[in-house]
């Protein structure tokens, strides 16, 4: 659990496990949200939910068994008392609203809790797999990403411009700079990453945001 | 009945035109001996129905590779850069539907449904086109049945009268295509006297089962 966090992948995976409750069943993206159970303290077990059919996902331990892979098609393990179950059941589990908490990855993130991360007009278009229904079911939905992209714009927006992934479905969204939380109202500002101060945060977000009053009272 | 067969008696199934359901997540569970089967077919025009377009090589990828393919309905074609291009080109026509919605249709087409009624895909491009119901004050969509005229399935073990068992997250869309084909073909890898799986462990009823490749089995 003491590790240094030393890039932004890190700040974030560490800052979204501290989210997570003893006993949540959660599903994880692909990409940085795999990296979450590292950052759990030793007192937080969750159970992972892969969706394509089992709970009690696990690191792969052993001989790879060719049958057994997680959502992303990688060989892994199952944990003792997990379950495996058809796909049928899986989304049922995700759509029902027996999973507690998913962590995606983001393309954009919009002051109405929009998503969009499944496609990008015009280049390839790898398809929604089981986003949709994980930001639709799931109690709590968490974006996990960095608060820019590559060219340095802002992937906090006022209003989504690419395909949505779904509407008005994120709660809470992490980045290595800040951790917002989305409301009716809009945006609320709940913390600073550590060392980033509100004007970095407030050049590098295009959305309108409030800052939380849990924030206002000096520490 | 017999339901034993030949890998040259699965050959001479197929024409031009069908509309085909195969089972698997990213190739895991995928049948890929029918796969090779369809593929001596030399058939063209086929409708298919799958989670995913799986990989260049493998699960149901090189029946897109190979051209066999006019229409593919599934969640996922990222892994399969052929998909993507050909789709783009304009040589295939693509449906892209959420893994949960797809799983849901599949079942809907095997169980006498008309349909199913789901929140996932509201807001975005996957309700265009589509009829909306609201029911208590929440908005679905409704998400039209799914058949195929064959179903290619795979289970780790079947009985001779096809009972089947499947293996670890290898289950995924094989037990619900299992209901919504006119003909249902299963490879698996252990063939069994009636009588050895006891009925508490069956996962698939050999009533729905019309035919079974063994592995390895008779060209």
């Amino acid at each position: 659990m003491i590790q240094t966090l030393i890039n932004p992948k890190q700040i974030i995976a560490a800052r979204v496990a501290k989210e997570m409750k003893d006993g949540d069943v959660v599903n994880l993206g692909i990409g940085l949200p795999t990296m979450v159970p590292n950052y759990l303290p030793e007192s937080v077990n969750v159970i992972l939910q892969s969706e394509n059919g089992y709970v009690g996902l696990g690191p792969l331990e052993g001989e790879i068994d060719p049958d057994l892979v997680n959502a992303g098609g990688q060989p892994s393990g199952i944990l003792p008392g997990g379950a495996f179950f058809d796909s049928v059941f899986s989304f049922e589990l995700i759509r029902g609203g027996h999973v507690d908490v998913t962590v995606l990855g983001g393309l954009e993130v919009d002051s109405k809790g929009n998503l969009a991360n499944w496609m990008v007009p015009g280049k390839m278009v790898p398809g929604m797999g089981g986003a949709m229904d994980l930001v639709t079911g799931a109690k709590k939905v968490i974006v996990a990403m960095e608060h820019t992209a590559k060219n340095g714009s802002s992937k906090i927006l006022e209003e989504c411009r690419l395909p949505l992934t779904g509407k008005g479905v994120v709660d809470l969204i992490v980045t290595e700079l800040a951790v917002f939380r989305v409301t009716e109202e809009g945006l609320v500002l709940e913390e600073l990453q550590e060392g980033v101060d509100l004007q970095t945060v407030k050049e590098k977000t295009e959305a309108a945001f409030r800052i939380s009053s849990a924030m206002l009272i000096p520490a | 009945m017999k339901k034993i067969i030949s890998m040259d008696e699965v050959t001479s199934i197929f024409k031009d035109g069908m509309t085909i359901m195969a089972g698997g997540f990213m190739g895991v569970g995928t049948p890929e001996d029918l796969v090779t089967a369809l593929l001596e077919a030399d058939v063209k025009d086929i409708t298919l129905i799958a989670n995913d377009t799986a990989f260049i090589e493998s699960g149901v990828g090189p029946l897109i590779v190979n051209h066999r393919v006019k229409k593919v309905i599934a969640s996922h074609i990222g892994t399969n850069p052929e998909t993507g291009r050909q789709m783009i080109a304009g040589e295939m026509e693509v449906e892209l539907v959420p893994q949960g919605t797809l799983a849901e249709r599949v079942r809907a087409g095997g169980a006498g449904l008309g349909g199913i009624l789901t929140p996932t895909g509201v807001g975005t491009v996957v309700e265009e086109g589509k009829e909306k119901l609201t029911v208590d004050g929440r908005v679905y969509l409704l998400e039209k049945p799914l058949r195929a005229e064959v179903a290619l399935l795979k289970a780790y073990k079947a009985d001779k009268s096809g009972n089947l068992v499947y293996n670890r997250s290898a289950r995924n869309f094989n037990p619900f295509m299992a209901l919504a084909a006119d003909l249902v073909i299963v490879q698996v890898e252990k063939l069994v006297e009636v009588g050895e799986i006891d009925p508490d462990d069956v996962m698939t009823p050999g009533i729905l089962v019309d035919k079974i490749y063994v592995q390895g089995g008779s060209k």
